[in-house]
């Protein structure tokens, strides 16, 4: 019944997008090679890593509504996780997710129990603090670098297969993201998942019912925390560095903005985000250049009245928007 | 027995006191009503009861045991589940949905992250059977956002009941009910006498005269009669505080 149930709910607009999409970056690594330009195939790979960040976001943003402005911490601990073993010449990749699971899980935990003391706007200003103490904690890092970072010399290695090429990173993540996807729409339907989506509509209606509500957050936010620091591991992989930027605020602002192009809680809808505002990112400069070459360095003015237009007609997401339950329960 | 013992509580609201020393007992099976002018306290004093607002002064005893600042969770887990005037409810759930939420808060354990709550049985046949008691079994699976007052005010009770709690706090379950909706809801009120105490805010004075075996008056925060329906009809005091208006 319950395989039934999930394919008829394939066939609809939401389910035929996400299909498309998933065949389409699967397809992808094999175009690039045919036309012998790795520029596409990291360009995707990046993409799935912001979906793979936006997505673990939007566990706490769009289902938990928590809206953390402090996402990108948990990204820089992803990150440096594999530069700072790496340096200390520890490149097992088993090794360097573990140590990026573990520690994202515990700040997670601790900021995580503070921040949820408060909700709404202090919410908001908590997670950023915590952001921002991350970030100038990896400034302050003189031996790994500090503010300049550290370089990558060498990619994660596991044991079987290394990472080194990017075809194998490439492959690697969109593993990571379909997994990501998986369990973020299986943790929804759940039991817990149902409460947490409880607690975002009405909590002095789940207070009374029995259920405490910050047992329910806080382990969201943990979950949320340690896949995050999984796209962290993989940027540091992509980009063959990592420095405090990566723990920026503007990071956990882009990844909300990303949440909200592509449809805040629903399961795809990060992934459409992530790909809409990587690939405007990509094509506006060469696009205003080759219209108005005076105006080449203005062009992030037209992405943002792009974003601004496209929220305010779709407001539920480009991908929320469309009609069909999958892979969500109908509404 | 009593199962709910209200001593000497009192709440102020700055120079405002919404419970003034009330002192109630609600004994085991009965429905006692609560009635009184508007803004007499009686939706504080549910809130008190809850836990969702902390008295100033008294004690509130449920099955004997001092719950006066125990936690809104702790309580309901104890047995309390309330109904609200103002309908709370998951606005993008079903109404199944909203039941399978009060169902799981009596589990031990929802810390399941990987099952398919709509695929577990034990949950969805008990907020079935919740939907069915109230008469929404047509409407389980719509959205609450798009479900009628009446229906949101039946869901509230199905929610409340679904607890299987060891008592019902029913604020204004028939406010703004049509006549026929009001007729059903008392039904199934009446068919549920007995099976949980009941303390049950009500303007609607037939549907209270019908339902109750004691009223308690209340007025400006203070009990001023708590007796059975025929003597608080025959009440001086109530009659010039409240009914004879």
């Amino acid at each position: 019944m319950m395989m039934n149930g999930l394919l008829s709910q394939w066939r609809s607009p939401r389910g035929i997008v996400c299909i498309l999409g998933l065949l389409a970056l699967a397809a992808l690594p094999f175009v690039s090679a045919a036309l012998d330009s790795p520029y596409y195939a990291k360009l995707a790979t990046r993409i799935m890593i912001y979906a793979l960040a936006a997505v673990s976001l939007n566990i706490i943003l769009g289902y938990g509504g928590m809206v953390s402005l402090g996402h990108s911490m948990f990204i820089l601990i992803g990150a440096y996780a594999v530069t700072i073993p790496t340096f200390h010449g520890i490149t097992n990749g088993w090794i360097q997710l573990a140590i990026a699971v573990i520690c994202a899980a515990g700040i997670a935990a601790l900021t995580g129990a503070i921040c949820l003391r408060t909700n709404g706007m202090a919410f908001i200003m908590i997670t950023l603090a915590f952001a921002q103490m991350m970030f100038f904690l990896a400034v302050s890092m003189k031996n790994y670098g500090g503010d300049d970072g550290l370089t990558l010399p060498e990619r994660s290695h596991f044991g079987l297969f290394t990472l080194t090429s990017n075809g194998a990173l490439y492959g690697f993540t969109f593993a990571a993201l379909l997994l990501a996807l998986f369990f973020v729409y299986r943790l929804v339907n759940s039991p817990f998942g149902m409460v947490l989506r409880g607690i975002k509509q009405n909590e002095r209606r789940v207070r009374a019912l029995g259920h405490s509500p910050f047992r329910y957050q806080l382990s969201a936010y943990i979950l949320s925390a340690c896949i995050a620091s999984i796209a962290g591991f993989l940027l540091a992989n992509l980009t063959n560095f990592a420095s405090p930027a990566y723990g920026a605020w503007t990071l956990s602002g882009e990844l909300i903005v990303i949440i909200i192009l592509g449809g805040t809680a629903t399961v795809f809808g990060p992934v459409v985000g992530a790909a809409l505002f990587l690939l405007l990112e990509e094509a506006l400069p060469h696009l205003v250049e080759a219209i108005a070459p005076d105006y080449k360095s203005n062009w992030m003015m037209i992405l943002g009245i792009l974003i601004v237009v496209m929220t305010l007609i779709l407001k539920r997401g480009m991908y929320g928007s469309l009609s069909g339950a999958a892979p969500e329960r109908a509404k | 027995m009593s199962v709910l013992e209200i001593k000497n509580l009192v709440k102020r609201f700055g120079g405002l006191t919404a419970t003034d020393n009330v002192t109630l007992n609600i004994e085991a099976g009965e429905i006692h009503a609560l009635i009184g002018p508007n803004g007499a306290g009686k939706t504080t004093l549910i809130s008190q009861i809850v836990g969702e607002q902390l008295p100033d002064g008294g004690s509130i005893l449920f099955n004997a045991e001092d719950i006066t600042h125990l936690p809104v969770p702790t309580r309901a887990k104890k047995g309390l589940a309330r109904s609200y005037q103002i309908t709370q409810l998951c606005k993008e759930f079903t109404a199944l949905e909203n039941v399978m939420l009060a169902v799981q808060a009596r589990r031990a354990n929802n810390f399941h992250f990987f099952r398919d709550a709509h695929a577990e049985q034990e949950i969805v046949h008990a907020a079935e059977y919740a939907i069915a008691q109230v008469g929404l079994t047509p409407r389980a699976h719509t959205a609450v956002a798009v479900l009628a007052h009446g229906e949101h005010r039946q869901l509230e009770l199905a929610v409340a009941l679904a607890l299987k709690p060891k008592m019902l706090l029913l604020d204004e379950p028939l406010a703004g009910m049509s006549q026929g909706e009001s007729e059903e809801m008392v039904a199934l009120l009446q068919n549920l006498r007995g099976q949980y105490p009941m303390l049950l805010v009500e303007h609607d004075m037939d549907a209270v005269f019908a339902l109750a075996d004691r009223i308690s008056v209340l007025v400006y925060g203070r009990v001023i009669a708590t007796d059975t329906p025929q003597a608080i009809r025959d009440n001086a005091d109530v009659k010039a505080a409240y009914l004879g208006h």
